[in-house]
């Protein structure tokens, strides 16, 4: 296919274990076994696509801490990024961790695991050129859905994009407050099988504390903590699995099933991670401590309604110049005169 | 029997109701949710997402922001009431199945366990008609009632190494199809060259919640003729209606 004018490519110079391609997901087809897949922290993945103008849901990187190394082919591309707080450098000039620039044709961009955060997300203004797997980019590794041939971006991958946006001038700080989420509290619907388990084993479950395990990934973060124990057995009949659903199976270690998770299972789901903080706790690291919260489905949808309110007022962007970083920040770069100004 | 006339309405998470109709593999049961499924998919209430019907309960996802859930379970409430019984569309499938040992890698060890030969096994095996009661856990994949009783087996302690794709297995009193080479705690005791999922065929997944399957016995050299045709995109299996 001959590129069209407005055709620029992403060509990845490096990746870690872990970037997938990823947008809403794949919608529609869990009756037949299929995994929705999409983002592990949606609010991040729409932060990115909604500053560089795309729908919340376009297709975009999501780059784990293994980090990405990429550059801009036969064009250049305006692309945002979001999510953790990843080390970001620009021909070896460092970044703040969420951005809108403009990659210029053979600039090379660094994506680097930073100071927290698993995941973040790198949006491209304009629409994605490559097959869809029913109706969807989201990568599922697992079954080899979507994505480039149903599996991770490696390094040589050339994506094109159909370019839509005006190049921005200049590189601008994205201002969205509600990335700096902590992770203290995780809140949590009981059920559907909690009845599975005795008062006191909900109570030690809530308490905690938990940590996220090592063993995680984007179909499940196990979490190390208290063991609990079943009042009825842990074989149910398998039913369906929403996204955020805790199943803890005959070893009493509780399992987050995330975007990758299965379609149906059969251990007891003694509680749901409302939708708000899911992509908190996938933000959270091997290690991190959290402790669990019940709230009512009145409350879950109060906390979902004001996430959709963030991003319906739209996305800030500030031009980045010096004034505008903290004095934290430039310390923590030691690298004051190496920082990007507007002005050049 | 645990037929529960009136459903629990469970929560999972503030996106997605279970409506629960039993705890138990059961026709009767499966009847319902499938009846519910097919009412709701015929007229989706607004706000509603997908409906993925289990053995013994529908899941039904939503926006919150759409609907609420006392809406929805008011409205899912009405729907159930005379609600009609569910037929099905009636479609019988008959899968072709090697039972060659060549490919069949657990038919002795299940046989052995069970007490069967390995005759005795495929005997039963492909006499039975099975009920698909759902799909699930990987893209078509079919979970299959029907079993008959000397072929019901407990599943494997610890899973096996991962069988080829289109593995026919036995395992905790059921039946099951995977089109994807997985690691397993079931029996596989043959292969079918048919693909349940397919992405370039205009029915990207061949079988559904409710049909019914037979097993036809085939021979390794038919299996790699019938590969070779599904390969292109041809359905290999038949299907008539009951």
């Amino acid at each position: 296919m001959m590129a069209a004018a407005s055709e620029a490519f992403v060509r990845v110079l490096a990746a870690g274990p872990g970037a997938t391609l990823q947008d809403a997901g794949r919608h529609g087809y869990l009756r037949f076994g299929v995994t929705a897949a999409g983002p592990m922290d949606p609010l991040a993945h729409a932060t990115a696509n909604l500053a560089v103008g795309n729908p919340a849901g376009a297709t975009a990187i999501e780059v784990s801490v293994g980090g990405l190394e990429l550059t801009a082919e036969l064009g250049s591309l305006t692309i945002a990024i979001a999510g953790g707080e990843f080390a970001l450098s620009l021909d070896g000039r460092p970044l703040p961790p969420a951005v809108v620039l403009n990659l210029e044709e053979g600039a090379v961009l660094k994506i680097r695991a930073g100071s927290a955060g698993s995941w973040c997300y790198l949006a491209v203004a304009g629409r994605l050129v490559m097959p869809k797997v029913l109706g969807s980019h989201a990568t599922h590794t697992r079954t080899g859905f979507g994505g480039v041939n149903g599996r991770a971006i490696i390094a040589g991958d050339r994506l094109g994009f159909e370019v839509s946006a005006v190049s921005q001038p200049s590189i601008s700080t994205i201002v969205a407050p509600w990335l700096n989420r902590r992770v203290d509290i995780i809140r949590v619907v009981l059920g559907p099988q909690h009845d599975y388990f005795a008062d006191d084993q909900i109570a030690a479950f809530l308490a905690g504390p938990w940590a996220v395990s090592a063993r995680s990934d984007r179909m499940a973060y196990f979490l190390d903590g208290p063991r609990l124990t079943h009042a009825r057995g842990y074989n149910i009949v398998s039913d369906g699995i929403a996204m955020g659903a805790i199943q803890v199976p005959g070893d009493g270690r509780p399992i987050v099933l995330m975007a990758d998770r299965q379609s149906t299972g059969g251990y007891p789901k003694i509680a749901t991670i409302i939708g708000p903080d899911l992509g908190r706790l996938a933000q959270a690291r091997p290690g991190t401590v959290f402790r669990l919260a019940a709230v009512s489905i009145d409350a879950a949808v109060a906390a979902r309604r004001e996430e959709a309110a963030l991003l319906a007022r739209g996305i800030v962007l500030e031009p980045l110049v010096r004034s505008h970083l903290s004095s934290e920040f430039l310390l923590g770069l030691n690298l004051i005169d190496g920082v990007v100004g507007a002005e050049t | 029997m645990t037929l529960q006339i009136e459903p629990r309405f469970l929560d999972a998470g503030e996106a997605a109701l279970v409506v629960e109709f039993g705890d138990t593999v059961d026709p009767a049961i499966n009847d319902r949710v499938l009846a519910l499924d097919a009412a709701l998919r015929a007229d989706p209430p607004s706000g509603t997402c997908e409906f993925v019907p289990t053995y013994r309960s529908l899941m039904i996802h939503y926006d919150p922001l759409q609907v609420s859930r006392d809406t929805l379970v008011a409205t899912v409430g009405g729907m159930l009431i005379g609600l009609a019984e569910w037929r099905g569309e009636g479609t019988v499938w008959s899968l072709p199945c090697c039972y060659d040992p060549a490919l069949a890698e657990d038919l002795d060890e299940a046989a052995n366990i069970l007490g069967l030969t390995r005759d005795e096994a495929v005997a039963l095996h492909t006499k039975a008609t099975y009920r698909v009661y759902m799909c699930g856990f990987t893209p078509g994949q079919i979970y299959l009632g029907g079993v008959p009783e000397p072929l019901k087996i407990s599943r494997r302690a610890t899973p096996r190494s991962p069988h080829p794709a289109g593995a026919v297995s036995i395992g905790g009193g059921l039946g099951t199809v995977v089109p994807f080479v997985m690691p397993t705690g079931w029996y596989v005791i043959g292969l079918t060259p048919e693909r349940l999922y397919a992405a370039e065929r205009n029915d990207a997944f061949l079988i559904q919640a409710g049909d019914l399957v037979q097993f036809d016995p085939i021979d390794l050299a038919t299996f790699r003729n019938l590969t070779q045709r599904a390969a292109s995109g041809e359905i290999v299996a038949r299907k008539r209606s009951a």
